[in-house]
């Protein structure tokens, strides 16, 4: 009932951030209507981030509690990581190459997406190579925390290297001043988040039904 | 002697004796650096010198983390170790100084090579670049030794350990990179922040890795 | 004041993902027992021994050797457990009185060469002390992993299936050792599969099943055998 109606919320929360993006918000001076692209890539880029942090906050639960639910938390976040990850970067060079004709901008943003795109991937590697339920958590916690600890290490290595290397200013700083641009990024922001949440509700119980035809698979071996 | 220091004469000894470790680590980075210097010939080899040495630093790195763990691997010696009254930290602590000895003194048997095949010069930047060198070493192992022993338990043994290593030690190349370049151009300001970050790498996973060591090595 | 028991686990329980290993498990080793587990494959036997070791993590329960808990006195209780399994855990490169060297070390005891010489001796390598163990045969090998497992003179010796691959020498030696061992007070608990030679010199018996144990008697009853034959050789059949 409650991702029902979660489902019922994002459809309709996107359908509003797509009035705001494409019709609500005004055209861009320089850039034109390209521009409005960003109204997505932003969100998805502040999701990719937070599900980070939800996979390193799940991995140090499950090593405190040893529950289950917290391995089962910290992956599906990771899953949903590798997915935003990948819009964030197709929606940045697409904007890169209608904009400026380069698809790969490699600028200090589009590193660190691609690293934690990388980051979340041999983290799902490893869980794919450990068969056994009770390894693959221990295991995979463990790297999912050392992992996201990387992350703010990686931003200072990567931003520093920025300032070495001065680049075309890709993207405005902080979305400009104009109130409507901010309105329709928090729009966005919103409805975006409310897909990320349904999407980690479904995918959770999912996970949860795995783990339970598991149990019942060994209870059978067992006997 | 403390244990830790047993772990790493243990590991010498060993090393000694067999030299797989060294040998391999050296010969395959000399063959990376060989491969750089005939792949980039004309390209402005000063310019990518610092990357092309790196590169070469983290492949051979990761064979020295393979071979370092297969030598507990076999005849399960690791429970042997795990057996005896020394924590687990203390063990991750003994194993990355191993490394570090090893994969560095590799490293320095490199760097002369890597100079002359790409006609460089031979002056006191050498002295930085062999700090550069120990202190980029010490956070690629300080990671990577933890990393080989997760990796080492799945289905894919040690050819999944440079899918972990190589994002994870991502800042790690990439500031030693850049303070190599900075420190080969004479411009030996902008050098504090790159090596902090090392310093920062380095503490911050060293520590994270002892305290967490136990729930790797645990059944 | 009660005494300190050798062994006391209190319910311990091993959960591998969703299937038990070993289910409950209370028991009490005195000092000076020798206590033989049989169990046939899969029954926990080394599950449980690894637990009692400090290599396995309980699920559940605790277990404390010497009154250490393994969990909080880790350090403590391994100081006084000798363990010897199939695997011998000695380093193929390096000689066994360079082996021994080392784990002294470990075990913070002294690592003088003739205290190790003559464990050496004891366990027949006297003459091949300084050769890279890669050079053994594994009947050899395993020797070492004996010396290894008793330099730091424990007081619990817990062996899993040593008795494999050993050749009927290597076997006798192993014997006369525990024999001395027992004598000198020390607890040994052994797996096995060969009922007789586990029941050679035991004192007590037990079998485990599935996780949970049995059969808990002496070793010298008669009933120990029909137990063996109901639950180990025939309880397989499936």
């Amino acid at each position: 009932m409650r991702s029902r109606i979660l489902g019922i919320a994002s459809l309709a929360g996107i359908a509003v951030a797509l009035y705001f993006a494409l019709v609500y918000a005004p055209t861009e001076q320089t850039m034109g209507v390209l521009q409005r692209v960003f109204y997505f890539h932003l969100p998805q880029a502040i999701l990719s981030y937070v599900a980070a942090f939800l996979v390193g906050f799940g991995s140090l639960m499950y090593l405190i509690t040893r529950d289950l639910k917290w391995d089962r938390f910290a992956y599906c976040n990771a899953e949903l990581g590798v997915l935003f990850t990948t819009t964030t970067l197709i929606t940045g060079m697409i904007w890169g190459r209608l904009a400026w004709n380069v698809w790969w901008a490699g600028d200090a943003r589009t590193n660190l997406e691609l690293i934690l795109g990388l980051l979340y991937v041999g983290y799902l590697m490893l869980r794919v190579y450990l068969p056994e339920r009770e390894k693959r958590a221990r295991l995979s916690t463990v790297f999912g925390f050392l992992a996201v600890l990387d992350v703010p290490i990686n931003y200072g290595a990567i931003y520093w290297w920025d300032t070495q290397h001065p680049k075309p200013v890709l993207g405005p700083r902080g979305g400009g001043a104009d109130p409507d641009i901010k309105m329709a990024i928090y729009v966005s922001l919103i409805a975006f988040t409310i897909v990320y949440t349904w999407l980690l509700t479904k995918r959770l119980s999912l996970a949860r039904l795995e783990d339970e035809v598991g149990a019942m698979e060994s209870a059978v071996e067992a006997s | 002697m403390k244990p830790v220091a047993a772990i790493v004469f243990k590991d010498i000894a060993i090393e000694y004796k067999n030299k797989e470790a060294f040998s391999s680590m050296l010969l395959f980075g000399l063959l990376v650096v060989v491969v750089f210097s005939f792949a980039f010939e004309g390209s402005d080899r000063k310019a990518l010198a610092p990357g092309m040495l790196w590169v070469a630093y983290s492949f051979a790195g990761i064979l020295g983390l393979n071979r370092s763990l297969n030598m507990e691997v076999d005849n399960d010696c690791l429970q042997g170790l795990l057996l005896s009254p020394v924590s687990r930290g203390d063990l991750y602590l003994g194993k990355v100084a191993g490394n570090l000895i090893f994969t560095v003194l590799a490293e320095l048997v490199i760097l002369p090579f890597f100079i002359i095949l790409n006609n460089l010069a031979f002056d006191r930047i050498l002295l930085w670049i062999a700090g550069i060198t120990l202190l980029g070493t010490l956070g690629f192992v300080a990671i990577g030794t933890t990393l080989s022993l997760i990796s080492a338990q799945t289905r894919m043994k040690e050819v999944l350990l440079p899918v972990l290593q190589i994002p994870m030690t991502f800042p790690v190349i990439l500031s030693a990179v850049q303070a190599t370049s900075l420190v080969m151009s004479e411009d030996s300001e902008g050098v504090s922040f790159p090596l902090s970050l090392l310093g920062v790498f380095s503490t911050v996973y060293i520590t994270a890795s002892y305290f967490v060591f136990e729930y790797i090595v645990e059944e | 004041m009660p005494e300190t028991l050798a062994l006391d686990s209190k319910e311990i329980e091993k959960k591998f993902g969703y299937s038990f290993a070993v289910r409950k498990v209370t028991l009490r080793v005195r000092r000076g027992e020798f206590v033989v587990l049989f169990g046939s494959n899969g029954a926990g036997k080394t599950t449980f021994l690894k637990m009692a070791a400090g290599l396995m993590r309980p699920t559940r329960g605790s277990l404390s050797i010497e009154g250490f808990d393994i969990g909080k006195q880790a350090d403590e209780a391994r100081r006084r457990i000798g363990f010897l399994s199939h695997n011998t855990f000695v380093y193929k490169d390096l000689s066994p009185l360079e082996n021994l060297k080392f784990f002294c070390r470990l075990y913070g005891v002294p690592d003088s060469e003739e205290r190790l010489i003559d464990l050496l001796d004891r366990v027949g390598l006297r003459g091949r002390a300084s050769e890279p163990v890669r050079a053994f045969s594994r009947g050899l090998q395993q020797r070492v992993g004996i010396a290894r497992a008793l330099l730091h003179d424990p007081s619990v010796i817990l062996l899993d299936e040593p008795y494999t691959g050993l050749d009927a020498k290597a076997a006798q030696t192993l014997n006369g050792i525990l024999d001395e061992a027992l004598a000198a007070g020390k607890t040994i608990v052994l797996t096995t599969h060969d009922l007789d030679q586990g029941l050679r010199a035991a004192t007590r018996a037990l079998i485990l099943d599935r996780g949970n144990v049995v059969y808990d008697g002496s070793a010298k009853d008669t009933a120990v055998r029909e137990a063996y034959l109901r639950y180990i050789q025939q309880g397989n059949t499936k």
